[in-house]
């Protein structure tokens, strides 16, 4: 008993350690799930709820008449058309600026990264009030705009400029860290096949990053459709010209038009609803993929067939 | 010729990563670049290949059979490059892979869809991956992939076949059973290749010749023999195999190294001189008497007996540990413990004096020991 007293304490710490510290982290795991849907259900849920609600308090058919509003479809249509341009523009862009970054060693690659981020550390309504001192009629470039007719604030272009500012850095981020990972050597492998520095990108270095690009396309979609500060300070707020979706909405319910406003949001809301099962989806596929990659070698080497 | 490189010069920023490197590889000759890393063989390599561009000098010149290539991209060298991580494309399954170099090449010379695909299999074959072409890289074994590497560089029907250290991700007893088998494919191919690697015995093992480099220099060129047995100087003598070094200074003809004292009638002045003896551990023979020839007493410290020959660390007090190898029958012979004091005989020394004289084999007790000088080249490291 007396050899035995030495060592029974340690055992008695051994055993309630892990008990206590089992018990703490159960509490905090549950502290922790509770706080965030609780969070969530509070500021996201609800919100979401109270849209569809509100839009279809008036019955299916009135719901649907504000649809047929020429200016709803208006601004469903400049939405459609502004995401039209700026999406494939910031595609284009995203794939040379991460390719640039990427692939190079350049003067001034750090601060080429720097401002690519530059968007999503400044205000929207500071990057739209850039292009009203860029091209507005008091602006340096207006006036020579003016003189040649042409309009880019309070009209199409500048939306258009606006939503492309706020988006880019989506595309070009996710990209990024996908090909530092990737190196070069798949490049470098294919060119020294024979392969010209157009195959090499269609062949190998645009099927390796593509569900990365997809992915930051539909965050980029997402937001070109769904930005509202940049694009107020430029549109003008003109109606069946300049309105966007969401300048929309706030003109509808600026006037009291409930059943409008909450319809026409109730678009954005299923947009973004569309987006993210589209996200989803996306990140599903690549798991997948990944998966049934690393599972076939796993039973490739169990089974032991295969020679070495 | 099958590869010739001429006066090449490399500099990374203020790194000299080659200087003024000079090589010839014979039409279907395996050469292997052996050195450890920073010495240049992988840059080398890749200047070869037309991944890296050489610093502009005069009189510097790349040719692939007697033809000027330098100015050519790497796409236009008919070069195959065998990476040491595959870079296998990882979204193209292994057929497509093999077949990548046959199809972006132009529409004129392309193969048509049944020849690639017959050539393809057949290069499967060759690489015994011919059950695998549908699988994906992430779905094979670091030896299949390199497999399917080299499969894919030889598509292209390169001029010459180029591999950067292609074993060196594998693990020991894979890549032991690889490199046997790039040897055969070789005997059977006949590509001019050139492989890199910080292996010693893999370049001893597969190469016909072995380039060994140091700090951007080719300091030694030969075969496995020549190179193992005949080292240029001590950083070859040093890199390849184990070896036991011995400081000292030699002075009126006599040196004293360590422990060790020898004859070097090649320094007869009295002006001391710093030199440095290089013993192999099987050049050490170990008694436990003194037997009559010259040596050293020493201190059993380890026996290691894992293996056809027995390894062992003996003290001689002041030294480093000195490693031996002797064969299992003597240590029974002996009946060696350690803690017990042997005698240490060197049956074959290789000397470096610092001095610019001309090499010389000297003193021979009955037995030949090389003195070799410092060649003047290496001074101005």
């Amino acid at each position: 008993m007396q050899a035995t007293g030495a060592i029974a304490p340690v055992f008695a710490a051994d055993a309630s350690v892990p008990r206590s510290a089992r018990a703490e982290r159960r509490w905090t795991r549950w502290l922790l799930i509770g706080g965030s849907l609780g969070f969530l259900g509070l500021v996201l849920v609800v919100p979401l709820i109270a849209v569809f609600t509100e839009a279809l308090r008036g019955g299916l058919r009135t719901y649907l008449a504000s649809f047929a509003d020429a200016d709803a479809r208006a601004a469903i249509w400049l939405t459609l058309t502004v995401a039209a341009i700026a999406v494939p523009a910031n595609l284009v862009f995203g794939v040379m600026a991460a390719w640039a970054i990427a692939k190079f060693d350049f003067v001034g690659k750090s601060v080429l990264t720097t401002l690519i981020d530059l968007p999503f550390a400044v205000s929207p309504v500071v990057s739209g009030l850039i292009y009203v001192l860029l091209f507005g009629l008091q602006g340096w470039l207006g006036p020579w705009l003016a003189e040649h007719n042409a309009r880019v604030i309070f009209a199409v272009p500048g939306i258009v400029l606006a939503t492309m500012f706020v988006t880019f850095p989506f595309v070009a981020r996710e990209l990024i860290p996908l090909m530092q990972e990737q190196g070069s050597e798949e490049e470098q492998a294919a060119l020294s096949l024979g392969a010209s520095g157009w195959q090499c990108f269609w062949r190998v270095t645009l099927p390796n990053v593509k569900w990365a690009l997809l992915y930051g396309v539909i965050l980029c979609n997402a937001r070109a459709m769904g930005e509202f500060g940049a694009v107020s300070v430029v549109s003008g707020h003109i109606r069946g010209q300049t309105n966007t979706m969401p300048l929309h909405v706030e003109i509808l319910y600026n006037e009291y038009n409930f059943v409008g406003a909450f319809a026409v949001a109730s678009l954005l809301a299923l947009l973004a609803l569309a987006t993210l099962a589209a996200k989803s989806a996306v990140e599903w596929r690549h798991r997948a993929l990944r998966r049934s990659g690393s599972a076939a070698l796993a039973s490739s080497t169990a089974c032991g067939s295969v020679p070495n | 010729m099958g590869i010739e490189v001429r006066h090449i010069t490399k500099t990374f920023g203020a790194f000299a990563a080659l200087r003024d490197v000079s090589l010839s590889v014979a039409r279907g000759e395996l050469v292997a670049l052996l050195g450890p890393s920073g010495s240049g063989k992988t840059t080398l390599l890749r200047i070869i290949a037309g991944l890296e561009t050489p610093d502009p000098a005069e009189g510097s010149g790349l040719f692939f059979h007697d033809k000027d290539i330098a100015r050519r991209p790497v796409r236009d060298r008919g070069v195959g490059f065998v990476f040491q991580h595959y870079a296998l494309f990882r979204h193209m399954s292994v057929f497509e892979n093999v077949a990548f170099g046959l199809r972006v090449k132009p529409r004129r010379t392309r193969p048509s869809r049944q020849e690639i695909h017959n050539r393809v299999l057949s290069l499967l074959k060759l690489v015994q991956l011919d059950s695998m072409a549908g699988r994906y890289p992430s779905q094979l074994s670091g030896g299949q992939r390199q497999r399917v590497a080299l499969a894919r560089a030889l598509a292209v029907e390169p001029q010459v076949l180029l591999l950067d250290e292609p074993f060196g991700a594998l693990d020991a007893k894979v890549r032991l059973e690889l490199r046997q088998w790039l040897r055969r494919l070789h005997d059977e191919l006949h590509v001019t290749s050139v492989f890199v690697t910080h292996d010693q015995e893999e370049a001893l093992e597969v190469a016909d010749r072995v380039v060994v480099m140091n700090e951007g220099r080719i300091v030694q060129v030969g075969s496995a023999e020549e190179v193992f047995h005949h080292p240029a100087d001590e950083f070859v003598m040093n890199f390849l195999g184990n070896v036991n070094v011995f400081h000292g200074r030699v002075q009126n003809g006599r040196a004293q190294l360590g422990p060790l004292q020898l004859e070097c009638t090649e320094h007869a002045s009295s002006q001391p001189v710093a030199a440095r003896a290089f013993v192999r551990p099987y050049e050490l023979d170990v008694d436990d008497h003194a037997n009559g020839q010259p040596c050293f007493p020493a201190v059993v410290q380890h026996i290691n007996a894992a293996g056809p020959r027995v390894k062992l660390t003996l003290t001689t007090g002041d030294e480093t540990p000195l490693h031996a190898e002797i064969s299992l029958e003597r240590l029974h012979l002996l009946n060696l413990r350690p803690g017990m004091t042997v005698y240490v005989s060197p049956r074959d020394v290789r000397m470096f004096l610092d001095a610019a004289q001309p090499n010389v084999h000297t003193w021979s007790a009955d037995r030949p020991i090389h003195v070799e000088f410092e060649p003047p080249r290496l001074e101005r490291r």
